[in-house]
């Protein structure tokens, strides 16, 4: 090869690896998973012998109530959580973004929820949410109060995941809304004080506004995580009671494992796949957006 | 317009302290200019004025009124950044009304006042515009319109020029410079630049190591000024500073050392103690320095060999040497000067200063 060629082919030839891992560990899978969808598919069955359906798993499932009920659940879940984590996590950024004591100990305290695995969090709520001898219940008892039935009533279940979750990840939102705070320029904060802005007036009319694309993303990546989540919910409820819990991802499992409908699994797969692709599309086109106003402002200035 | 009072002012950080305690007055309209090295303490101090900063110590008097506990807000200050500090999401105009909006002030006189101010500064153009779409002088206009739409009674500049090419920094200086006389308004100036202090302050404060040097007008500190550090930040190029002897000879006191004999003015000799042989420091600028001989030349002679002739057009400044120390000095560009010529100036007696080599304190 001459040495011209080489150089071309350097880059091509380190992303190689990478590129295999990728084909193999994502585009085989996620292939494969498009194939089964169209296929009526028992897991005892080889891939081979399974008959093909074309589109009937896809049409069923729009009429199939249990899969609407799932979506939901997911939907309903997924907005409250995030609307909850996105107002407690950039409020809380808000209040612990100054230098007083001890403020460093606290932020450090606030993210650990996020690093402790989903599957120890989710036993952790069981246990506390036991209808005897769970610590919320035993306090409630404490004060002379009813118990209450956190996982076993469908609106209460609800609520409970809803409540471990925005526990778990409104420490995410806090550190990435922190981190953006702390970027902004401090003169033009301070240019707003002598300008006589207020605290709350500073909060609404210089932080929110100049974090905002920090934030649009973090909501968005939150979303897409939400959509997915399942350890968490697998363990507390397992989608119960009824279906008032079960969440996609769980259902998906559920029709998987235990209805033994691999073909349909698939094509739920890919309706999730679907909302999360048009959620990471509008992110894309979001940074996009931003990226092409900055450059248009950075070329108004230098004509300028 | 408040006359604004530092009583024994004081800003540590932690343990260290930046400001030792100090007092400093601002006149009723006064354009004061606190200029001096950076780390100096000049930014502290003005951000101590805005309330930016918390003071450590002591209190802020406007007229009779304590205000040092005061919001920026409640403060009737106006400020310019040194980064100009503008709101990036909020297009010029809007940047301007901020305050006044903030103030709810009625649509209609924020809007006359934003005119009024943009068309004095000349960017009536770039209302609509955003920050990120200006260029920097351009955002130094809309940074100052911004200070002038609030109408306070006390304007604040933060090195507001430090940011512009030489070039801008000169016109923006002149435009200030008219502005100053057209507004009756406090002015507190900060700055690191002696010229842009010379060129703006109706009264100049100096300041080294978080102390006040001296205060006065440009004039009062060029020609007298209180301490070697004055004597040196002040003038352009840089004063020439030399170690002495005095020895007095023939009824007069000469300023003697490593390769000169300079004869001191006789009001000086007459403040300086008779000791003589005592060690000092003296001072002169590149501009007192006359080729010998030539017209208005007089006073003693000293020889200097040229190491480097920079020509700057109307005038050429040397480095030469004397002794094992190198001199600057300051001449006209008629008098064609070569590398390596030994050449005999003249320094006028009352061109010295003398400053006492262990305080620094002009004699």
């Amino acid at each position: 090869m001459t040495s011209a060629g080489m150089k071309r082919m350097t880059p091509y030839m380190f992303l190689a690896p990478a590129a295999a891992i990728m084909a193999v560990g994502l585009l085989y899978p996620i292939g494969y998973m498009v194939y089964a969808s169209f296929l009526d598919w028992n897991p005892s069955q080889l891939i081979s012998e399974a008959e093909g359906v074309g589109l009937r798993n896809y049409a069923s499932l729009l009429g199939d109530a249990s899969f609407l009920e799932s979506t939901a659940v997911t939907l309903k879940f997924s907005t409250i959580v995030v609307v909850t984590e996105m107002v407690v996590g950039v409020g809380l950024a808000l209040l612990l973004d100054r230098n007083i004591r001890g403020v460093s100990v606290l932020r450090t305290i606030f993210i650990l929820p996020m690093m402790i695995a989903p599957i120890v969090v989710g036993l952790m709520w069981r246990y506390m949410y036991h209808p005897s001898v769970g610590i919320f219940n035993q306090t409630l008892k404490g004060w002379g109060l009813e118990p209450v039935p956190w996982l076993s009533d469908a609106d209460w279940a609800l609520a409970s995941i809803i409540i471990a979750d925005i526990w778990q990840w409104t420490p995410f939102i806090f550190i990435l809304a922190l981190a953006a705070l702390q970027s902004l320029p401090r003169s033009a904060l301070e240019a707003a004080r002598i300008d006589g802005a207020s605290g709350w007036q500073q909060i609404v009319h210089i932080k929110l506004p100049l974090m905002m694309p920090v934030l649009v993303v973090t909501g968005l990546l939150r979303l897409i995580d939400s959509f997915k989540v399942l350890e968490v919910i697998l363990v507390m409820t397992n989608g119960g009671p009824g279906l008032s819990t079960e969440i996609l991802s769980l259902r998906i499992a559920r029709t998987a494992s235990e209805f033994r409908e691999l073909g349909v699994a698939a094509a739920m797969s890919n309706y999730l796949l679907l909302i999360l692709l048009a959620l990471t599309v509008i992110m894309f086109v979001y940074n996009k957006v931003v990226d092409a106003r900055e450059a248009a402002v950075r070329q108004a200035a230098e004509e300028a | 317009m408040p006359r604004i009072r530092f009583e024994s002012v004081e800003k540590c950080y932690g343990s260290v302290q930046v400001l030792p305690p100090f007092d400093l007055t601002f006149e009723d309209g006064e354009f004061t200019v606190l200029v001096g090295p950076s780390g100096c303490g000049k930014s502290t101090t003005l951000r101590m004025l805005a309330g930016l900063e918390d003071l450590t110590s002591g209190e802020i008097w406007f007229d009779d009124t304590p205000i040092s506990h005061l919001e920026p807000k409640d403060r009737d200050i106006a400020m310019v950044f040194q980064d100009y500090a503008l709101y990036p999401h909020m297009n010029i105009a809007r940047n301007m009304s901020f305050a006044l909006r903030l103030q709810k002030v009625p649509k209609k006189v924020i809007d006359e006042k934003v005119a009024r101010v943009a068309e004095m500064l000349g960017i009536q153009d770039l209302l609509a515009r955003k920050p990120g779409e200006l260029s920097g002088g351009q955002r130094q206009r809309v940074a100052m319109g911004r200070a002038l739409v609030r109408d306070a009674a006390t304007f604040l500049f933060d090195e507001p020029l430090s940011n512009l090419d030489a070039k801008l920094r000169g016109k923006m200086r002149t435009e200030l410079a008219e502005m100053r006389n057209s507004l009756d308004k406090n002015m507190v100036y900060v700055t690191h630049d002696q010229v842009e202090a010379m060129t703006l302050g109706d009264r100049i404060v100096v300041m080294a190591n978080g102390l006040v040097q001296q205060e006065g007008s440009a004039e009062d500190l060029f020609k007298t000024p209180a301490n070697r550090f004055v004597a040196g930040f002040i003038g352009s190029p840089t004063m020439n500073f030399l170690d002495a002897d005095l020895v007095e000879a023939d009824g007069r006191l000469f300023a003697r050392g490593d390769g000169f004999d300079l004869a001191l003015a006789d009001d000086l000799a007459r403040r300086l103690d008779k000791a003589a042989r005592r060690r000092v420091i003296i001072g002169i600028r590149p501009s007192c320095f006359r080729p010998a001989g030539a017209e208005g030349a007089a006073g003693s002679t000293i020889d200097l060999g040229v190491k480097v002739s920079e020509y700057l057009g109307a005038q050429s400044i040397l480095v030469t040497t004397c002794g094992a120390r190198d001199l600057l000095v300051e001449l006209e560009s008629s008098s064609r000067v070569d590398r390596g010529k030994v050449m005999t100036f003249a320094v006028a007696p009352q061109d010295i200063m003398v400053f006492d080599n262990e305080t620094e304190v002009r004699l």
